[in-house]
């Protein structure tokens, strides 16, 4: 018998601990698959952020190291530079990656380093129990908007792609959807072009994946996927933002 | 050997390239900023890899992401800009990485000036930022020892997988002195608890991160062990002229260079000083300090500081001890002959 389905060799057989419907989970094996299918597991070097997916290295299996709250894109700068040749990719989230951390993400982009960027905006803090991140879109109740996300009060919600897409060191941007199984295939192909874009020494490359959290939304996963595709999109519009080459 | 001539931040540099060190990442920051200067000609010419960040923050982290590769890794800075790298000097600290971290001392507290100063000492030697750890600490006060000192620190760093600080100050930067230069530039290769790629064997993560009840209560008695050994082994100090003693003045640093002058010229007009000067500030040379202040009844502490290195003095110096301090905060450099004026008094 032939299997047609099975774990990659880049996931350990840890049981992940992400709330059910949760989009880490699916990100995790997505990621996972790529790096099989492009065969760079061994020479691969991922950087774990903090937030939700703070315990990614127990999941992969492969070299992965911490990285201090939003620094992960300085952390990925040092390793890239001293081994050019290796596969190396940060997987942030957006309190992580567009809140304490985007002077460092910012910065990276714009000095195009060959790092892949795995950025997953689930509209909220998951770890610390839901509150406010800086792309909470307006009206939505967190656990530090108890009346909803006021532009006067809490600012506007960063669109992460749009604003790395004036830097010219960015050489792939795209933003895909994770609620419905044709969205986690796009995930899958823009994540693919991203790794590509690295391994061609194309430079930094960026994906965007609106993810869902349902439990922090108060929502069953059904709804919460369903949410992504009805709401989250309006503000965070998928597509492709940049790409040269 | 070579003997040429540099400035301290310039030799600090070659010191670090002579080790072996590859890798640097900075931020301008006065006065030091020779050094990212410096560096951004002489890293390419050796193969290294220089960068200039976007803050301390990520100089910082841009070093930590080195040392996880197992590359000889080096930032500088001064003050204001060290305080913002704590953060990423704990991070090292508790993933048990080695790097080297170089902060030219500046006045403060906030912005303060770009003048001398000692007054990071209580943030260096007592970890500096969150969580329970040390870095050793080596203190020169010459062009030279900031040579040696930085050289020897990346092989302190690899032994103990842990950060080293050397402490000096915008005088020792800025001076131009002879130094001489080690043979060849050390070659190093990636320890095996490097992330490098798991090819050949099983994948390695590094983190500082132990949720399970427990497991992070091992980790720091684990790291407690490892700082109980730095302590038995690495501790470096120096003594002038404490045979026949009335006074010992304690002092590190620029500030100890210039009491020493002041403690020559005492011996001149037949006053019985002598010099303390601890070399490691962390590990500080209690026992080593203790032994020489047994011949004294007098000891004068002198800093750059409002008085930080007094409070480990004290910690040895005993109730029949009369322990006077000097210090000139904010900047201020004491003349040899000021320190003079202070001995004569006591």
């Amino acid at each position: 018998m032939k299997p047609v389905f099975t774990r990659p060799r880049s996931l350990t057989e840890n049981v992940m601990i992400y709330c059910p419907g949760c989009g880490h989970g699916i990100i995790h094996r997505l990621v996972a698959e790529l790096i099989d299918e492009l065969a760079v597991r061994e020479k691969t070097i991922g950087i774990a952020p903090v937030g939700c997916a703070v315990l990614a290295y127990d999941y992969w299996n492969f070299d992965v190291t911490e990285a201090a709250h939003g620094r992960a894109p300085a952390v990925a700068t040092g390793i890239k530079r001293v081994l050019p040749d290796r596969f190396v990719f940060t997987y942030q989230g957006d309190g992580d990656l567009a809140a304490i951390g985007t002077a460092e993400i910012v910065h990276a982009a714009a000095r195009g380093e060959n790092i892949s960027v795995v950025f997953v905006n689930n509209a909220v803090y998951g770890m610390t129990k839901g509150q406010m991140a800086p792309t909470t879109p307006l009206g939505w109740k967190t656990t530090t908007t108890p009346k909803g996300r006021e532009p006067a009060l809490h600012g506007y919600p960063i669109r992460v792609c749009e604003l790395l897409s004036s830097l010219d060191g960015v050489c792939y941007l795209e933003r895909v959807a994770a609620d419905s199984v044709a969205g986690i295939m796009k995930v899958k192909k823009a994540l693919r072009q991203s790794f590509l874009c690295q391994l061609e020494n194309k430079g930094f490359s960026l994906v965007e994946v609106l993810a869902a959290c349902p439990t922090n939304w108060k929502m069953n996963p059904a709804q919460a996927m369903k949410w992504i595709g009805e709401e989250m999109v309006k503000y965070f519009p998928p597509g492709i933002y940049k790409k040269t080459w | 050997m070579k003997t040429i001539l540099l400035s301290g931040c310039e030799a600090a540099a070659e010191g670090a390239i002579a080790a072996g060190c590859r890798f640097y990442a900075g931020y301008p920051i006065t006065p030091q900023n020779r050094f990212p200067e410096y560096m951004s000609r002489r890293m390419p010419e050796c193969g290294g890899v220089f960068l200039q960040a976007e803050s301390e923050l990520a100089a910082i982290n841009m070093v930590f992401g080195a040392a996880v590769t197992g590359a000889r890794a080096l930032t500088s800075s001064s003050s204001p800009g060290i305080s913002l790298m704590q953060e990423g000097i704990s991070y090292l600290a508790g993933c048990e990485l080695p790097a080297v971290v170089i902060n030219i001392n500046r006045g403060g507290p906030g912005l303060g000036d770009v003048t001398p100063s000692q007054s990071d000492y209580f943030q260096s030697t007592r970890g500096g930022g969150h969580g329970d750890y040390r870095t050793i600490v080596l203190a020169p006060w010459s062009v030279q020892e900031i040579y040696d000192f930085t050289y020897s620190a990346f092989d302190l760093a690899d032994r103990y997988r842990n950060p080293v600080l050397i402490l000096s100050d915008g005088m020792v930067a800025q001076l131009l002195e002879p130094v001489k230069l080690k043979g060849k530039s050390k070659k190093t290769i990636a320890p095996q608890w490097a992330l490098t790629g798991c090819r050949g064997r099983k994948p390695h993560s590094i983190k500082s991160l132990f949720l399970t009840p427990g497991v992070l209560e091992t980790h720091n008695w684990k790291l407690a062990r490892k700082y109980e050994r730095i302590e038995k082994r690495e501790v470096r100090w120096e003594t002038y002229y404490t045979e026949k003693m009335d006074l010992l003045i304690v002092s590190f640093g620029v500030c100890a260079r210039i009491a020493k002058e002041a403690v020559e010229q005492a011996r001149k007009e037949g006053l019985r000083v002598g010099l303390f000067r601890p070399v490691t500030l962390w590990p500080f040379p209690y026992k080593q300090l203790e032994s020489c202040m047994k011949q004294v009844s007098k000891v004068l502490v002198i800093e750059l500081s409002l008085g930080q290195m007094i409070e480990d003095v004290r910690m040895v110096a005993g109730e029949k001890l009369r322990l006077f301090f000097y210090g000139r905060p904010g900047g201020g450099i004491p003349t040899p002959e000021e320190i003079l004026k202070e001995v004569r008094k006591k």
